[in-house]
């Protein structure tokens, strides 16, 4: 066996606290080791090549790495010794940084020593490793995405183009997402529905799109490349193939009920298309308001008056069973309950209203044609307060993130305002303003600098009725007035939060989330779009609160990560997972048990006794090890970190050698060996 | 009634200074009330000054003894509550036990100080009468009603310190409803009034009686102005800025017409026919 | 007028020591100020109180009359996105006066000569003098 050491200094990151010369000088000394040697930087070019020369030159069959973390450079190293023509894993990396000169910067001494044990347990493992190849298993190269707002459909359309088949599951009637209810948007103005809705047909139409809307996914199982998914797909009552999208049933339906998509401020029936552009431009009965029950019909009205005989009072829920390879997670956000600020009166005063009301109150086809109008008494509000940061920026209120969209859409709402009613008053309490985009300060300086409308620094305390108007309670803090505004209406900028059903989505997929719910990256800087669970994929305000061009850029991210997932037939896992002894397996079935990702199945031998074995499934298998630790007769083991190593490590971290094995009957005839140590 | 209230809970009884002196009408009215309804206050023997506002020093401890010793004398005599009419003495009782509470050295500490008296460990529960009258429930107040108040207007003033800060907040601080449960129970119809959760000026009544005769006079004009007949309360000191300084008010303000100011429990004395003991004393 | 900024952490190291209070919780919304219920009879805005031992200000703090004003009424305390309790730290500059000067802000004898709920008198006299 020929090992060879490479120690980095990591600049002075390691050398300023180990004592790199004495620490060769020992190293070289050890067992199996021909060669040891130390760099500036081994991570950097000139190092690598140093590692490979070295390898040919005294023909290392082993190598260790003593650095820093694995989860920084263990990838590069692996790859450096693959091209000198080893095994990429017949390498161990000694963490000698974070996990040791870091955490010991005033102990140069005990460092140096703990860094020599650490290459000495790395030394010892390796000797024991065996060249492992990747696991190739099948990929399903279709694609989940969970979520048909703008960020489901611009990654649907673009793995879509990419040639692949996307399963597009949104959970209301059309998709569109939040973006369909805005009015214009920030900071070009345009009209929101003229540019989506394009895309939403598009994606309707797409050969390689599935769409399935009024439906959500119910189950998911298996792992990367390949999962079983189970679609619930509600019954809408009327058969998309048949309705042609007229509208002669809502005419008749005498049920009317407040509009969703219209944030309630206006009606619809309990037949209905949330708003005419809807996709699919299909109709649906809302059977918890239709007359008719699941048991009992009482009214025929949409019925009768539906030429094409699309209504169908007898369907029900359907269940559809794919199969794809990866999934993206694009289910958006929601605006905090406005109930939870009572000092601002919310959910109690009619005219306390939050962005999304007033989107839909700006907006043409809203629910008053575009004529701003207050909720209360359907009045034209001459003087409108704007509150920034309500419940945002607020650790009290459990919300200490930014919301990060509302500064812009804040000072949209007050040019549309302007706009709308040429002679209102607007005014904005602010914080902060953050407009760091494209355009976006511009804007705001456009907004600021209209006549008619005044920004505020400072936070309202209070929002109380007097008469027919509300009185907001603020501060102008940079002139140091407390002020009273006797204002027609009052816009909240609420905080978003994640939608609802996406932390249990979150838990089915055992993808992690932050304390907020937020689906959390793999790394928050170079992996932004990626899970930390392989395979899932984010896109869009699921992840953090995002404007539209964030929120398509992502999708087109995690669209390219997918596509890039999908240039392969095979997908090849690193072999650090599960393999059974089958020699040692007594068919106990412990480890099938232990197993948090049902990778063990249980199997009988084609032998006379039909034994039971335990069969690992590499797909499934995530290498965490539980198996190993539950099996009483060391028959199953996590290639590269299998007991024999560990066991090498921990004796050449203590200094000692296994000296006896005691092998005790317990009462109930359990075998119970224990290993004693002893230092030598 | 008084039967059943034989097997209720003993409960200590705090008065503090104030009741015995300008807030009598709160105390007779209280107890009325609390012994037709089977509560069975217990005045705690020889109890000092709680001290008034709340000490917010965070290096004094020697500013909790008073309200401790209270709290350590009526554990000693095996209470379990204690409660109090007053909002002030209710807060300053109720923040000193959280804050001896929040601490185990502080409790420690406050222990020694107090020598005399057995060692406080946190057991008693502060609890303003408005919470005791919650928990009894609407049906027993209203099985006690004898004259309905007939949709009296009432506005409910919580000032600060029921509802502030919010650790020891009886009710939601900014949409408080505990009062208005007990008016309506009564017969009485509440009235919303955004400045019921405003302050009054507290004690600065002593030293700035033209500020408090400001901050009074803007509630009680928006009491009026959402149609409030009278204004109830709680608290002593509110209710002499409310009430007595009404006649300050009108040397500001002109044209301001007096309103009627009463103690939460004179409107219930005066609601279960208990009238006649209020004038007796 | 030009302030002198200076390295002075004295007072704030003491107020914090009184009132427990880390001011650099606050990140000036001035929620406080705009809810405060005797801000129209203060010479400075509570949020300016702690704006200025932000930044080492400290003069006009002592020297102001909010601090005075201040009726610890926790309206702001109750509303501090931050948590800031604005009342604690008001009772802080109050004691570091009233503990240094040796003097009270006010005498009994300057109190208002009716007759007064005991409340009111002892509170007063809790709040002005040592
Ligand atoms: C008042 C306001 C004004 C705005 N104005 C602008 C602007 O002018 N310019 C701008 O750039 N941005 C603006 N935005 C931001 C914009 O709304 C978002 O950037 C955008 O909607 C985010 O898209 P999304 O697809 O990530 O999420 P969403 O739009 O929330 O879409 C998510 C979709 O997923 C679906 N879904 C949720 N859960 C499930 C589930 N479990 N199963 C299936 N489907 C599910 C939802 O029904 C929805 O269709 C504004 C936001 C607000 C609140
Ligand atoms: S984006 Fe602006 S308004 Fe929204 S929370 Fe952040 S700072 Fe406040
Ligand atoms: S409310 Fe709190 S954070 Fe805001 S200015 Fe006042 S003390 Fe600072």
């Amino acid at each position: 066996m020929r090992i060879g050491v490479f120690i980095c200094h990591c600049g002075r990151n390691i050398a300023g606290v180990v004592d790199i010369k004495a620490l060769v000088d020992r190293v070289s000394t050890l067992e199996n080791v021909v060669y040891a040697t130390n760099e500036m930087y081994l991570c950097s070019d000139p190092g690598q090549r140093k590692i490979q020369e070295v390898i040919k030159e005294f023909k290392l069959d082993r190598v260790v790495v003593a650095a820093c973390s694995p989860k920084m450079h263990g990838a590069t190293f692996a790859r450096a010794i693959e091209e000198a023509g080893l095994n990429p894993y017949l390498i161990e990396i000694a963490n000698i940084r974070e996990q040791c000169s870091w955490v010991h910067q005033d102990l140069r001494k005990i460092a140096t020593e703990k860094a020599f044990k650490l290459i000495k347990a790395a030394v010892a493992k390796v000797a024991l490793a065996k060249p492992l190849e990747p696991v190739y298993v099948p990929l399903t190269r279709k694609v989940l995405i969970i979520g048909g707002g703008v960020a489901g459909i611009q990654a649907a359309l673009d793995i879509a183009n990419g040639g692949f088949e996307v399963y597009l599951v949104e959970k209301s009637p059309t998709i569109g997402g939040h973006m369909a209810q805005l009015d214009e948007t920030f900071p070009t103005l345009d009209c929101s529905a003229c540019i989506l809705t394009p895309r939403m047909v598009e994606a309707a139409r797409h050969p390689n799109i599935h769409l399935y809307t009024y439906a959500e996914v119910k189950q998911v199982e298996g792992v990367v490349g390949s999962y079983k998914v189970t679609i619930e797909q509600k019954p809408r009552y009327v058969d998309p193939e048949k309705c042609t999208g007229c509208g002669d049933c809502a005419e008749v339906c005498p049920v009317i009920v407040p509009n969703e998509f219209d944030q309630g401020l206006g009606g619809r029936k309990a037949i209905y298309i949330p708003f005419p552009q809807a996709v699919p431009a299909v109709y649906t009965i809302d059977l918890e308001h239709c007359l008719n029950t699941e048991k009992l019909i009482v009214c025929e009205q949409c019925y009768k008056a539906c030429g094409p005989k699309a209504i169908n009072y007898l369907m029900g829920p359907k269940e559809i069973e794919i199969e794809v390879g990866a999934i993206v997670l694009a289910t958006g956000y929601d605006l905090w309950p406005i109930e939870n600020l009572r000092e601002y009166g919310g959910g109690e005063y009619p005219d306390v209203i939050n962005g999304l009301e007033f989107e839909r109150l700006l907006c043409s086809s809203g629910p008053t044609g575009g004529v701003v109008r207050r909720p209360s008494d359907g009045k034209i509000p001459k003087r409108v307060v704007f509150i920034q940061c309500a419940g945002s920026r607020d650790p009290k209120h459990g919300c200490a993130y930014c919301s990060k969209i509302c500064c812009m859409y804040t000072a949209k709402h007050a040019l549309l305002y302007k706009h709308a009613v040429p002679d209102g008053e607007a005014y904005v309490f602010f914080i902060d303003v953050r407009a760091a985009g494209k355009r976006y300060e511009e804007f705001v300086q456009r907004v600021m600098g209209t006549d008619g409308i005044k920004y505020l620094r400072g936070k309202v305390s209070k929002v109380f009725q007097r008469n027919d108007k509300l009185v907001v309670w603020g501060v102008d803090t940079l002139s140091g007035v407390a002020v009273e505004i006797e204002a027609d209406m009052v816009v909240l900028a609420l905080p978003i939060v994640p939608s609802q059903g996406t932390k249990e989505l979150a838990q089915m997929l055992k993808a992690p989330t932050d304390e907020y719910g937020f689906l959390s990256e793999i790394h928050p800087k170079l992996r932004p779009v990626e899970s930390s669970m392989m395979g899932i994929y984010l896109a869009g305000a699921v992840q953090a609160p995002k404007d539209i061009p964030d929120s398509v850029s992502q999708a087109s991210a995690a669209a390219s990560k997918v596509l890039s997932l999908f240039s392969n037939k095979q997908l090849a896992l690193d072999p650090i997972k599960a393999e059974v002894d089958l020699e040692k397996c007594v068919g106990c079935g412990e480890c099938a048990k232990v197993c948090p990702f049902g990778a063990i199945t249980m199997k009988k031998r084609l032998d006379k006794k039909k034994r039971k074995y335990a069969e690992v499934n590499k797909a499934l298998c995530q290498g965490c090890g539980c198996c190993m630790a539950a099996c009483r007769k060391e028959a199953i083991q996590v290639e590269g970190f299998t007991l024999p190593q560990l066991r090498a490590q921990i004796y050449a971290i203590l200094d000692a050698k296994p000296t006896k094995v005691e092998i005790k009957k317990k009462e109930g005839g359990n075998e119970d060996k224990t290993a004693i140590v002893k230092p030598r | 009634m008084a039967e059943k209230g034989k097997q209720t809970m003993e409960i200590a009884y705090f008065p503090g200074c104030t009741l015995k002196n300008t807030a009598k009408r709160l105390e007779t009215s209280a107890l009325g009330v609390a012994k037709l309804l089977g509560l069975d206050l217990r005045e705690l023997p020889n109890w000092t000054c709680c001290g008034t506002c709340f000490s917010l020093a965070e290096d004094n401890l020697m500013k909790q003894v008073a309200p401790i010793r209270t709290l350590s004398r009526a554990a000693s005599l095996g209470y379990s509550v204690i409660t109090t009419l007053c909002s002030v003495c209710y807060n300053t009782l109720k923040q000193a036990d959280l804050f001896v509470k929040s601490d185990p050295k502080r409790l420690k500490k406050i222990n020694t100080f107090m020598e005399e008296e057995a060692n406080y460990e946190g057991q008693i529960a502060v609890k303003h009468f408005l919470t005791l009258l919650d928990e009894l429930g609407e049906e027993k107040i209203k099985e006690a009603v004898k004259h309905n108040l007939n949709g009296l207007k009432v506005g409910c003033y919580y000032g600060c310190l029921l509802l502030r800060p919010q650790s020891i907040a009886i009710d939601d601080c900014e949409q408080p409803q505990i009062m208005e449960r007990l008016m309506k129970a009564l017969g009485a119809e509440p009235v919303y009034f955004p400045y019921q959760v405003e302050c009054c000026g507290s004690y600065h009544t002593a030293v700035h009686p033209e500020i408090v005769a400001r901050r009074a006079y803007r509630i009680l004009e928006n009491a009026r102005e959402n149609g409030a007949e009278i204004v109830v309360t709680s608290c002593p000191l509110c209710y002499f800025n409310l009430k007595d300084r009404q006649k300050n008010i009108k040397e500001i303000y002109s044209g301001f017409k007096p309103m009627k100011v009463s103690y939460f429990t004179e409107i219930m004395a005066d609601a279960f026919g208990l009238t006649k003991i209020l004038e007796n004393g | 007028m030009r302030l002198v900024l200076k390295k002075n952490d004295g007072l704030l190291k003491k107020i914090k020591a009184i009132s427990g209070e880390d001011i650099y919780a606050c990140y000036q919304c001035g929620m406080c100020s705009a809810g405060c219920p005797m801000g129209q009879e203060m010479d400075l805005l509570p949020n300016q109180v702690i704006r200025l031992l932000q930044i080492g200000a400290e003069r006009q703090v002592l020297h102001c009359r909010t601090v005075w004003l201040c009726a610890s009424c926790f309206t702001c305390t109750a509303r501090c996105p931050k948590g800031v309790n604005l009342a604690r730290l008001m009772e802080g500059v109050r004691l570091f006066l009233l503990r240094t000067q040796k003097e009270d802000h006010f005498s009994p004898q300057q109190m208002v000569k009716e007759p007064l709920p005991p409340i009111a008198l002892i509170g007063a006299l809790r709040k002005f003098t040592t």
